[in-house]
């Protein structure tokens, strides 16, 4: 579209702003109703009138057994990330570099796994859980979040490996690199955005989960931040918890947030390469 | 990691002759090893747990009488199939799962073409758009329950709506989908304009010369061309709000009607501890999943299988 009209133009210009506007409404929203004082936080207004951080106090303050279930959320996540990025690189690399019979059924399994409905198999694994003891664990919920992120993850790096210019790897070792050097040196940073785009989306996913930590829970041992949020609760049954929830739920966005747009652009073509094969 | 993978599979002593080189069968070897860890846990937690939630629905299986459990075939999908909450909650999620993807198409098509061709803003538009995607679920949920809210939303007050929605079957079943629109929208725009930028321009300036008006450059070009990436979006995102929980628990946990099969499942699996009876439901959802994707599959052309 080279040339557009004046009147087009406005059409996209206000395109745009609505677009601002759906995207940004909801979040801009719940930051406001966290900053509400206790006595105007049912004013039904958008913007606040008197700015507080008492519902951040209370949220940190420990009573609502937050911070533990953050810290839950960041171990479990990144012990996730790390152990799928590690187990789908050497798939992927068997899948992408490797001849062997198998290779179609790993892939269409993957695949298929990828469609499971997680509430088919938390079932199971509740039963199961509880008698070998991983109920309310963080292995517990690691090995089912590995599971869902693993086929989405050897997707990505399949076809990211897929584009790597894997000749260089001889060049580099007849100039006289050993192996690991060859490795190490020229194929590894042709990797490593592919396997960052995987482990950004792999943390994404484990971070967002609510159906197995609601399930596989029950205490601060292992819940994760949004369980723990969906049970916050006013300190006196009259007490409204709308502003600790509401404060809650920015403290567990604003990470994902603050990755998502650093890395917009890993993240965009991870989704578009492991979904889209056309 | 793909270093001491080669290590590990280096010792592999040469086997007897199979009319295989020795290089092909260390090649196998070594594929083997690399896919193991990976093949493991994908069978043991999302294999094992579908068989073994079926062989649990085929029993009856109740954690609060644990003693009375034992074989009973197919009684536990009569008993769902023939329950009204099933087929309601059933019609609930076909109902979430249709109007939502729909919604998401239509949005994310026009999402798409706005960042397509954004003329100011290009880089802060990709950028909002993605803050629903990072929203976590259950956070997103959380900011359109509170936003009409009776009490503390300001929705309510602002657009005069009465009776609250969420008071209503109609008002929260609107608001659980609005909710899922604005979360997932992002991803599908996020595909399709990875699909729109494939179109060649030349394709629209050739159809421009030849007079066809904006529409039926989209309809016949835009349209049959991003369709690969339009039907794998549409398949993901359908399979995706079959199985919608997070939204519908945290906004109504099932009130005024609302329940989703999912919901249905973790109430009997959870709440009644009816392992028997929640199994039949997980293994029914599993099923329609299976379903859905097979439709899409076979009939509508959709195949997110590697070039």
């Amino acid at each position: 579209m080279t040339e557009s009209t004046q009147r087009q133009k406005i059409l996209w210009i206000l395109g745009t702003i609505l677009v601002l506007f759906y995207a940004l409404i909801p979040v801009l929203w719940i930051i406001s109703l966290s900053l509400k004082d206790p006595t105007t936080i049912g004013d039904q207004k958008f913007f606040p009138t008197k700015w507080t951080w008492d519902n951040y106090d209370a949220v940190f303050s420990g009573g609502l057994g937050f911070n533990h279930a953050l810290f839950n959320s960041i171990g479990i996540a990144m012990i996730t990330t790390l152990i799928a990025l590690v187990f789908a690189s050497m798939a992927a690399y068997a899948i992408t570099r490797l001849e062997f019979p198998g290779k179609t059924l790993i892939l269409a399994g993957a695949l298929a796994i990828s469609m499971f409905p997680a509430i088919s198999i938390v079932g199971g694994l509740f039963n199961v859980w509880r008698v070998v003891g991983l109920y309310d664990t963080w292995p517990g919920l690691i090995l089912p979040y590995l599971s869902f992120s693993l086929p989405l993850s050897i997707y990505i790096l399949s076809a990211f490996f897929r584009e790597i210019p894997w000749d260089l790897e001889k060049a580099a070792q007849m100039d006289g690199a050993t192996g690991a050097q060859a490795f190490r040196r020229v194929i590894l940073p042709l990797a490593m955005p592919g396997v960052f785009t995987a482990g950004i989306l792999v943390f994404i996913s484990a971070w967002n989960d609510f159906l197995f930590a609601n399930v596989l829970t029950s205490t601060d041992a292992s819940r994760t931040a949004p369980v723990a949020l969906s049970f916050f609760r006013g300190a006196s049954q009259f007490t409204d918890p709308s502003g600790a929830i509401a404060a809650g739920a920015v403290i567990v966005t604003i990470p994902i947030l603050i990755m998502v747009l650093i890395f917009q652009r890993r993240i965009v073509s991870g989704l578009t390469s492991g979904a889209v094969k056309g | 990691m793909a270093v001491a993978a080669t290590q590990a599979g280096q010792p592999a002593a040469p086997a007897p002759s199979t009319g295989l080189t020795d290089r092909a069968r260390q090649e196998r070897k070594l594929a083997w090893l690399l896919c193991a860890p990976a093949v493991a846990v994908m069978t043991l937690v999302a294999g094992f747990p579908i068989v073994y939630a079926f062989w649990l629905s085929l029993r009856r299986s109740d954690l609060r009488f644990p003693d009375a459990s034992e074989f009973i075939g197919f009684s536990n999908y009569s008993a769902v199939l023939q329950s009204t909450t099933w087929w309601r909650d059933f019609g609930n999620t076909m109902f979430i799962t249709v109007i939502s993807v729909t919604l998401e198409l239509v949005l994310g098509m026009l999402i798409a073409q706005a960042m397509y061709r954004a003329i100011f803003a290009r880089t802060a538009i990709r950028a909002s758009v993605l803050v629903p995607y990072g929203a976590v679920t259950v956070v997103a949920a959380f900011a359109w329950r509170l936003a009409f809210d009776p009490a503390t939303g300001f929705a309510v007050n602002l657009f005069n709506l009465d009776p609250p929605p969420l008071t209503t079957h109609n008002g929260s079943m609107v608001i659980i989908i609005f909710a899922e629109v604005w979360k997932t929208t992002p991803f599908i725009a996020l595909l399709l304009l990875g699909g729109l930028a494939l179109v060649p321009d030349d394709l629209y300036k050739a159809a421009k010369m030849d007079g066809a008006s904006s529409w039926q450059r989209f309809v016949k070009i835009t349209l049959p061309l991003i369709r690969p990436a339009l039907m794998v979006a549409v398949l993901f995102r359908t399979l995706d709000a079959f199985r919608i929980y997070d939204a519908v628990f945290i906004i109504t946990r099932g009130a005024n009607n609302t329940e989703s099969v999912s919901v249905l499942g973790y109430n009997q699996l959870v709440n009644r501890l009816n392992l028997g009876l929640g199994s039949a439901v997980a293994i029914c959802i599993f099923a329609c999943v299976m379903l859905i994707a097979f439709i899409f599959f076979r009939f509508l052309g959709a195949s997110p299988e590697r070039r």
